[in-house]
């Protein structure tokens, strides 16, 4: 689940204020907590800002150094969980969750794994 | 036998491919060995057979895919009662809102509905290759975004069937607009819609708007038969030959909403969008002409519906009622107030038309019979709007 949000941040983050942006921290701490509890919880973790990046080429002769993100654009990554869950449904719950804690849109997407069979079990 | 397939195997592709493969099987073998006497388990257990061999082929060769295939091996054939929860299963999962609408509507119309992939892409006037890259695309979010294949909770079901339903009534209206055209396959897309319905009131029997659903489709398409006349024009309600509407389908129509009527006073919910509708539609059926039609009574059922769904669309229609109640002057007022919204719709404009015709203001009418021409995309109503507007005096 990864957060996207405007590359422009001010004094208080991507919030409209100090106190929005404590707040947010603190719901999306909970949020964690709950991710911990229900054992979902791989790894989480907030980037610093788009300016902070360095974009590398290793493909050619010669390596180069950007001082820019990937993507110039008006969103940017903002930081990420992985998380465990056994279907699309759970994580989408999730990113529900997730999404209102820390104020912003979540990509949810899978890693790939290497079974082509889905065993579903009924209860 | 492809929902079956799917649930115990987990991927609509194998299932779909397996069937597929057994009925070619049959034809090869029954003309030569004779048709088993269980012809049904006969495709289920050969389908199975060739689901198994392509996993094992697939699979790699650890301790979990042999436990799997082993569980695979031994699972006995459902009975019939888990036939209607597997495809309960299917029809939540090509409806899931991971996908998009048009993935819906072409998973439930191949997987449900039975359409041919050239069936289906006629049917939305697409590339036969884009509908099946659409398709492709569908079961392969499915399957790599893990979609669950699952009979839905009752929070599902709460939160999800409008989805489904919207869909079933996404396939009906397109076939109901086509049906002014001459693609009998375009058209066929309401008797489909209509089976899903069915199969969703088969599925869900206690739930109220599925039944709303079903009776509008089927008040709706009742109609159809006085909808165009023999010169390719649409005829209006006021211009229709009651005569010639489908009096089966009514009475199915009424018997569902009936039905809901007493479900509410025993204490159930306040109707929702798709059961306004249909009552809607009711009271229209119900009435030998235009002018004996219950208007009043359409106008507080389309009060109703506009808390539920405020589209500029439910706001027209309940303008037209009001004009037919308080007079073509308020039904124009109801109507402007809504203009901004609505100008790039032609029903706006006709209808804008039909009430400066009625308030004798024949130059604006006439103007608003252009636009409403203009922005038509229907034949059949364009020759309707035509005729008006030349009949108009000034």
């Amino acid at each position: 689940m990864s957060v996207h949000g405007p590359a422009e941040r001010t004094e208080s983050g991507n919030s409209p204020s100090h106190e929005a942006m404590l707040q947010a921290f603190a719901e999306t701490g909970a949020f964690n907590e709950r991710l911990r509890r229900g054992g979902h919880f791989v790894f989480a973790g907030g980037l610093e800002s788009a300016e902070t990046a360095t974009t590398v080429d290793g493909q050619g002769e010669k390596s180069s150094f950007t001082d820019a993100p990937y993507l110039e654009t008006q969103e940017c990554l903002g930081g990420f969980w992985i998380i465990e869950a056994a279907d699309l449904d759970v994580a989408l719950a999730l990113a529900v969750e997730g999404s209102k804690a820390c104020r912003s849109r979540v990509e949810v997407r899978p890693f790939r794994t290497a079974e082509p069979v889905r065993v579903l079990s009924e209860p | 036998m492809v929902a079956d397939l799917a649930r115990r195997f987990g991927d609509l592709d194998v299932a779909e491919e397996s069937t597929a493969e057994a009925f070619v099987a049959a034809a090869e073998w029954w003309p030569r060995e004779g048709v088993p006497p269980n012809p049904g388990g006969w495709l289920t257990t050969t389908a199975t057979r060739k689901a198994i061999d392509w996993l094992r082929r697939e699979s790699q060769r650890d301790a979990k895919h042999e436990a799997a295939r082993i569980v695979y091996d031994d699972a006995p054939p459902e009975p019939t009662g888990p036939v209607e929860d597997d495809r309960l299963r299917l029809v939540f999962t090509c409806c899931h809102p991971a996908l998009a609408m048009e993935a819906r509507v072409a998973l439930t119309l191949r997987l449900l509905g039975g359409l041919t992939v050239p069936e289906i892409a006629r049917a939305f006037l697409v590339q036969e290759t884009t509908m099946a890259r659409r398709i492709t695309r569908a079961k392969a979010k499915i399957k790599a975004a893990h979609i669950p294949y699952r009979v839905p909770s009752a929070d599902d079901i709460h939160e999800r069937l409008a989805g489904v339903l919207a869909i079933v009534y996404l396939i009906f209206n397109e076939g109901y607009l086509a049906s002014e055209g001459d693609d009998p396959v375009r058209v066929d897309l309401t008797g489909e819609a209509i089976r899903l319905g069915r199969l969703l009131r088969t599925l869900l029997p206690d739930n109220g708007e599925v039944a709303g659903l079903l009776a509008l489709m089927l008040l709706t398409d009742a109609r159809r038969p006085a909808r165009v006349s023999r010169t390719g024009e649409l005829v209006t309600l006021e211009e229709q030959d009651r005569g010639a509407w489908d009096r089966t389908l009514i009475a199915e129509g009424n018997a569902l909403i009936r039905e809901r009527i007493a479900a509410m006073a025993a204490g159930g919910g306040p109707p929702g969008r798709y059961q306004l509708q249909a009552a809607i539609n009711a009271v229209h059926t119900e009435a030998l002409s235009v002018r004996e039609t219950n208007w009043s009574t359409i106008v507080a059922l389309y009060g109703h519906l506009v808390l539920l769904d405020p589209s500029p669309i439910v706001r027209l229609n309940r303008a037209v009622a009001i004009a037919e109640v308080d007079g073509p002057a308020a039904g124009l007022a109801e109507i402007d107030e809504i203009a901004e919204v609505i100008d790039g719709y032609h029903a706006f404009h006709a209808a804008r038309a039909d009430l400066l015709r009625r308030l004798g203001r024949d130059g604006e009418s006439r103007a608003a019979y252009d636009r409403a021409i203009g922005l038509a995309g229907n034949p059949a109503e364009r020759a309707y709007l035509t005729r008006r507007r030349d009949q108009l005096a000034g």
